[in-house]
């Protein structure tokens, strides 16, 4: 029997990257906020404290800081033929679980997707026509433009301290930076990370070939900076253990050390941790929310009444609640009609890795979003005239951590054990680096997420189930990139490289990237969107579904920035006059 | 321990990077052993059976094998390191989804056995030394390395079937697991002496690299430093607790650093 509480204007579901600057601004305007967060409290101190914090087996092989997948997961399939079968461990994506979510482990990359990613299909059909996208193919334009969100982009960067170098300045291109970047207001908050060996060689080598290197955008800083809300976030030591680990300088920007110190003493805020929402509650006509209901760590069920819900979990998770609760019609990739599960995709990552006989790289030296990019081969930066697919990626020469249970590369060819491998990787774990490429993925219409018929949860609930695989366009995209990417490799001179395109089926085990998309997607169409521009469902408007869910097909960038800027900070405006006119109050 | 004569077996210990490739293993092995004193953990087996010790230890040894390099796998105590994780969480699935139905599914699907960790290294042994002693004779451990490499390779790609479990799930297991004890912090067991990081010249526990980082192509020959070590204060730190690395020069054997 649910306890009943007591009302509030907001209830955010999951408060991490999203739900903390949520929960910050709306409860500063003087609303009632409660934050649900199904895992537990996490701080800089002491949580990720020396020298446990340098625990990679703990971090990065156990899964320290990510979901727990005994209580829930996902199932999956390659396609709709297969029978989709649980996610049992952790492999091609790691979503994070407890205060700040998976911006705890993330690896900080900090980018804006190009002008030309929030309008893919009407600039593609514009440039090439229509034969250039497959018939299946339903990326789709996002109902906002680049114009719209850089106001919002320029927000997270000076709230999150966010280091690089400006490549267009309000219109002007500016050496050292970016060229394709859209245009910016001003330059980054702090200055980039120092250069690394491995960023160095492929800067060098870019240049000659006629591109135009620049550092990668980075949450881990090059020196402190205090941001608006007076949190401050310390200068990287380059330590090396970013990604997949919380910080123990407080050096990477994430909300523990940019929001949080601030949302806590907000008086109109109340966190509550170890409540997993179980779903969204309706009226009677299913058109209104009326409030959530979860179930604490003492299997305690609760019943929160609100004015407004927030769904600021992961995109899966997202996705998941709306379906459990009724919010928006299902997809049926059959008949493609419906749009709750619609436009799922991923990201086409490739790499090259260069081996060296004499240079020592020491690529245990680094931080998260330490690299040197270039971007050349990125969105529609490049003529794709021909080349029978759309969207590119960032390729860079990154020194973002080489810790030898996941990272100790040898040439193909080497055998997996024994003393021949013995030999190779006592020989080039510092002496090689990779040049990596973040390709796009466009959404279609066979990839979606909808309810397992079979598996559940700890609490009886349908796992999600996701039905994904690349299609061509992918495929041939990875192909012509990471041959370009070799291309630079080779100018670099190594004595051997694994070129690396990613062209086989999608798999869910080994990790690729845990930027998963869509699912809830924003556009300016009901019939092919969950949510409108301001991410508010268009079946029951005082939900609002916030995070990469809302991407109608993904970049050839690490998401973050946009998640924040695009899904978060945009909406806010519309959210204070919609929490003012509901809640009747303007306290 | 006394924190004087742990920094000074600690500083001793240098002398097994530089020097590893003149010195025979079990010399090797010996001397690390005695520098470090009462800090050679225990061996005590939780979950593995004394048979199955001996499986696992002369299966890790032809993974990783001791060589003029260094030790191996079975040096590095990778055995027990792979004994202590099926004992835990990770053993017996923990943070991972174990409800049914299991089919088989495909490759891309991943993980699919309802058995356990644990559970599939006790049936993978098993099974593994079941064909062992019709084909040779004898059980695993007993074989040549050239018999044992045969029996691995046999494994690793599914020539030699087994029944409970499949023969490359269970050998893609046994393989990762014995990486991540040769390479894991050595609090967990293995690493014994940080012979995986000394092998590849990983540092362990990080220092602060502010002003190392652009020293391009320039060697950082440090001692590495392991999580006792901090603890234990054997490794001096700095106010945020990075250890302060000592750096070795090129060719330098660390015999100087001793006392």
């Amino acid at each position: 029997m649910a306890t009943k509480l007591k009302p509030v204007d907001v209830a955010i579901v999951g408060v991490g990257l999203t739900g903390t600057i949520m929960a910050k601004e709306l409860a500063e305007s003087g609303l009632k906020v409660v934050g649900l967060e199904r895992g537990h409290w996490r701080d800089t101190d002491p949580d990720f404290a020396m020298p446990y914090a340098h625990d990679e087996l703990r971090f990065v092989g156990r899964h320290e800081l990510m979901q727990d997948l005994s209580r829930e997961t996902i199932t999956f399939r390659n396609n709709a033929a297969e029978t989709a079968l649980p996610m049992r461990q952790l492999g091609s994506f790691r979503p994070g679980e407890g205060v700040g979510g998976a911006a705890v482990h993330w690896g900080g990359l900090t980018w804006r997707f190009l002008p030309w990613d929030f309008e893919t299909r009407s600039r593609t059909l514009a440039r090439y026509g229509k034969g250039q996208l497959a018939e299946d193919c339903t990326s789709q334009d996002w109902g906002v433009s680049y114009d719209e969100l850089e106001r919002h982009y320029d927000r997270f960067e000076y709230l999150y301290g966010i280091s690089g170098k400006a490549g267009n300045l309000k219109g002007e291109i500016v050496p050292g930076g970016n060229p394709f970047e859209g245009p910016r207001s001003r330059e980054y908050p702090t200055p980039p990370l120092k250069s690394a060996y491995a960023g160095a060689l492929f800067k060098e080598a870019a240049e000659k070939m006629g591109y135009q290197p620049f550092p990668t955008p980075s949450a881990a800083i090059s020196r402190a900076y205090t941001n608006e809300y007076g949190a401050t976030i310390n200068a990287c030591v380059y330590c090396g253990y970013c990604q997949f680990f919380g910080c123990e300088m407080g050096a990477k920007a994430s909300p523990q050390t940019a929001v949080l110190p601030n949302l806590m003493k907000q008086k109109n805020f109340e966190l509550r941790t170890h409540a997993n929402v179980a779903r969204v509650n309706l009226d009677a006509a299913g058109t209104r929310a009326i409030g959530v209901t979860y179930v604490d760590s003492r299997g305690r069920e609760f019943e929160q009444p609100a004015e407004m819900v927030l769904l600021c979990s992961y995109v899966l998770n997202n996705v998941r609640l709306m379906l459990l609760s009724g919010i928006g019609k299902p997809y049926d990739p059959a008949a493609n009609t419906g749009v709750v599960g619609r436009n799922y995709a991923y990201q086409t990552p490739s790499s090259v890795t260069l081996f060296f006989e004499d240079r020592i790289f020491n690529q245990f030296m680094a931080a998260g979003g330490l690299g040197m990019a270039i971007d050349e081969f990125n969105g529609d930066n490049f003529d794709h005239s021909g080349l029978g697919f759309i969207g590119g990626g960032f390729f860079s020469a990154a020194s973002s951590g080489a810790r030898p249970i996941e990272v100790r590369p040898v040439p193909r060819g080497t055998p997996r054990w024994g003393a021949q491998w013995k030999q190779a990787v006592a020989t080039y774990f510092n002496r090689s680096f990779p040049i990596s490429i973040q390709g796009a993925c466009q959404s279609y219409r066979g990839n979606y997420l909808d309810l397992d018929p079979t598996y559940r949860d700890a609490y009886g609930l349908p796992l999600l189930r996701m039905t994904f695989d690349r299609r061509a366009n992918e495929h041939k995209m990875s192909l012509w990139l990471t041959d370009k990417a070799a291309q630079i490799a080779k100018a670099i001179g190594p004595s051997k490289m694994n070129v690396t395109p990613r062209t086989e089926k999608y798999t869910i085990v080994p990790y690729q990237s845990t930027h998963n998309t869509g699912g809830a997607i924003m556009g300016a169409d009901p019939a092919s969107s969950a949510v409108n521009r301001y991410l508010q469902s268009w079946a029951v408007p005082n939900v609002f579904v916030v995070g990469a869910s809302a991407f109608p097909q993904n970049g050839g960038y690490n998401p973050t920035g946009t998640v924040w800027s695009a899904t978060a900070d945009s909406i806010l405006e519309k959210l204070h006059r919609l929490c003012t006119r509901i809640s009747g109050t303007g306290h | 321990m006394e924190k004087t004569s742990a920094r000074r077996r600690f500083l001793k210990s240098v002398t097994a990077i530089g020097g590893a490739a003149s010195f025979p293993v079990p010399t090797l092995a010996a001397e690390a052993h005695a520098q470090h004193g009462v800090r050679a953990p225990s061996q005590t087996y939780m979950y593995l059976t004394q048979p199955e010790v001996a499986f696992v230890e002369a299966a890790v040894a032809r993974l990783i094998p001791a060589d003029e390099l260094g030790p191996g796998a079975k040096e590095a105590g990778v055995a027990y390191f792979i004994d202590r994780q099926l004992f835990g969480g990770w053993g017996t699935m923990a943070k991972m989804y174990r409800q049914g139905p299991w089919p088989e599914g495909t490759p891309q699907q991943g993980y699919q056995s309802p058995l356990t960790p644990q559970q599939v290294y006790r049936i993978g042994i098993g099974e593994v030394n079941a064909h062992c002693a019709k084909q040779y004779g004898n059980s695993f451990s007993a074989l040549t390395a050239a018999q044992q490499d045969e029996v691995l390779r046999g494994l690793d790609g599914g020539k030699i079937e087994l029944e409970a479990v499949r023969s490359q799930f269970f050998f893609n297991m046994l393989l990762a697991n014995t990486l991540e004890g040769f390479f894991a912090d050595p609090i967990y067991g293995g690493n014994r002496d940080k012979a995986g990081w000394k092998l590849v010249g990983f540092p362990g526990v990080a220092a602060v690299y502010t002003a190392h980082v652009e020293q391009h192509g320039v060697p950082y020959n440090a001692v590495p430093v392991s999580i006792q070590d901090i603890v234990e204060s054997v490794a001096e730190v700095d106010e945020h607790g990075h250890p302060k690395h000592i750096l070795l020069g090129r060719n330098d054997r660390g015999s100087s650093h001793g006392d």
